[in-house]
């Protein structure tokens, strides 16, 4: 085997990005962003409702979490199902109870499988973030624009036409993009996406359509991360993510607001042996002064004259 | 290229075992010395392809993978560099040269705090398998003009991009006047490198100080790193009484400079630069001092007789 000669060319090898979807910045050197009501942290909490289809495609490559048993894979097909029968309600128990009101990224055919489900979510005051149809139906540049506008606009209708909520933000299946994802969001009216892993803070994205933001979720502090890529226990866990906002809240002092992102599951942290962890991580984090708890998008409203 | 056999030994290195070695004395009667490498990197949104390495799990644009590491350049290197302000570390910055032109800044916030910069390649997903040794020669080339324009450094050390080599990397590294190599991992001492031309060190970097292996391969949590970073640290700096070794702690911004996991690392580096004994050096000034004190020459000696059955 030998390489092409132009293995040596590097013509995206120029100030800033290697691409035009965002400029770089540094995050410490920008002007501090004010929250409403001069609060220090905007606590972002964002539950994931997913569907796992029983005969998923293995290429380009699965979603985390995806089924991995033989077909038909009865393990986790139905362990993932957990989640949308039991565990996300008893998160939304909990949030209820702490009087949050947050957000849930939710794949669009939950719309007509579970509008029960759907129904809930809406109803407790949470906000739906659209999490394209279901996990098996991953963004990447193999699929045509067509396919994949069709794939962003039908998620959008069930969504939309289920919740009543305008539903302008977004979130890929394993954070996936291809190269036209940014500009197909932007084309169906979603203002702002969750897959980019690179802030702490909202920053600006150019698309072929307008603007969008990208909005912090944390990748390694994500409970399905901890506790099925690292294999770390709930009280490890909880010490990560207690040690992440103290950070972030340290330096609000003396940058600005941050945000502090808790990406959740429906059936991780919807476990019965896992959701005390979480209250423990709520309280702690609620317990501080100059917590502004809130819907992702209301956090991107805030930002977005800021940034 | 005609298949080469492969070898059963890389040939780089004679066998020394560690009692009897020449004594190894640092600088200010220092005994260990300690290093730190940040790697920082530029990891390209839509790179070609190598044969023997596909660089990213997903296809172009692996957005989720390309953004973690984007996080380095962003928000975690001023972190890391805070950490290691604190507590009085200069790094000897792991680069990928093409950061030099994506973002000076870094390069400039490095520069002025007296970093060595050595070379990481051009890019963390360009890899010289497969390259022809002229290929190789011209990133090379590529790195110590680099590195020159923008700072002023003379390149000194190598860390192969994601450490991917070539059986003749090692002498042609040596050939174009690099001193130390970080990608070998067989001992707690600086060690000779046989190579064609030139000398070469083999420098104690570390695998398992490495914050990208300790994160994403040991899936370690993060006070377990600060734990993990003060014991390999207490038990060198007790050995180093009957002879300098060197510890060093590999970082990537990108994961140390996490929210959740810098105030392990800072507290841990505060503790090291806590003890008289320690000195706390970049790579290029223990290269310097292994050649300066003669250890260079004794452990080539060493090894020469070690090999002709004087044990």
């Amino acid at each position: 085997m030998s390489l092409p000669e132009n293995y040596l060319d590097y013509p995206a090898r120029r100030y800033g990005m290697d691409h035009d979807r965002y400029d770089w910045s540094d995050m410490f050197a920008r002007k501090p962003i004010a929250w409403p009501n001069g609060a220090r942290i905007a606590l972002s909490i964002v539950t994931h409702v997913q569907h796992f289809p029983l005969d998923m495609p293995a290429k380009p490559f699965k979603a985390p979490g995806a089924l991995s048993m033989p077909y038909p894979d009865f393990r986790y097909f139905t362990n993932r199902d957990y989640g949308n029968r039991i565990g996300v309600f008893r998160i939304l128990r909990l949030l209820t109870e702490k009087g949050l009101r947050t957000s849930f990224a939710v794949n669009g055919c939950i719309a007509t499988r579970y509008p029960a489900l759907l129904d809930a979510v809406v109803a407790e005051g949470h906000e739906v973030v659209a999490h394209s149809l279901d996990m098996g139906k991953v963004h990447h540049s193999g699929l045509s624009a067509d396919d994949e506008n069709g794939i962003i606009a039908e998620t959008l209708r069930l969504l939309r036409g289920a919740t009543g909520q305008p539903v302008e933000g977004w979130l890929s299946p394993g954070r996936a993009q291809g190269f036209n994802t940014p500009d197909l969001l932007a084309r169906n009216g979603i203002r702002w996406n969750l897959d980019w892993a690179n802030d702490d803070l909202p920053y600006r994205m150019q698309t072929a359509e307008g603007t969008l933001l990208a909005m912090p979720l944390a990748y390694e502090t994500d409970d399905r991360v901890v506790a099925n890529e690292y294999f770390q226990s709930e009280p490890e866990w909880v010490q990560q993510v207690k040690d992440r906002f103290d950070v972030l809240y340290r330096e609000s002092a003396e940058y600005g607001g941050r945000v502090m992102s808790l990406p959740l599951h429906s059936w991780v942290s919807g476990m019965p042996y896992r959701v005390e962890y979480l209250r423990e991580v709520l309280g702690y984090i609620l317990d501080h002064d100059g917590v502004w708890t809130a819907s992702v998008g209301q956090i991107a409203a805030a930002a977005d004259s800021q940034v | 290229m005609g298949a080469e056999p492969m070898q059963s030994d890389l040939g780089l290195y004679d066998y020394l075992p560690w009692p009897g070695r020449p004594r190894i004395t640092w600088p200010g009667g220092k005994k260990l010395a300690v290093w730190i490498a940040p790697n920082i990197e530029f990891y390209e949104y839509d790179p070609p392809n190598n044969p023997t390495r596909t660089p990213w799990g997903r296809p172009n644009p692996d957005v989720l993978q390309y953004s973690h590491r984007d996080y380095g350049n962003r928000a975690g290197w001023q972190r890391m560099m805070a950490a290691m302000d604190r507590a009085g570390f200069r790094g000897s910055v792991s680069l990928n040269v093409a950061l030099c032109d994506h973002h000076p800044e870094i390069i400039r916030a490095c520069a002025d705090r007296g970093w060595e910069f050595f070379s990481h390649g051009i890019y963390n997903t360009r890899y010289v398998y497969n390259m022809t040794v002229d290929q190789e020669r011209e990133i090379i080339r590529d790195a110590f003009d680099t590195v020159r324009k923008h700072t002023g450094q003379e390149l000194a050390g190598w860390l192969s991009p994601a450490l991917s080599n070539n059986l003749w990397t090692m002498d042609i590294l040596a050939e174009a006047g690099i001193q130390y190599t970080c990608d070998m991992f067989h001992d707690d001492q600086p060690m000779p490198v046989k190579v064609k031309s030139g000398k070469l060190i083999s420098m104690p970097y570390s695998l398992e100080m490495n914050d990208v292996i300790v994160y994403n391969s040991q899936k370690v949590t993060p006070r377990h790193y600060g734990e993990i970073i003060r014991r390999q640290f207490d038990q060198l700096y007790k050995e180093s009484d009957e002879s300098g070794m060197v510890m060093c702690i590999p970082l990537h911004p990108y994961l140390v400079g996490q929210p959740h996991r810098i105030d392990a690392f800072a507290e841990a580096i505060d503790y090291i630069a806590g003890h008289d004994g320690v000195w706390q050096a970049t790579g290029r000034e223990i290269a310097e001092a292994y050649h300066a004190s003669g250890a260079y020459d004794a452990m080539t000696a060493a090894a020469a007789r070690h090999a002709q059955g004087d044990r």
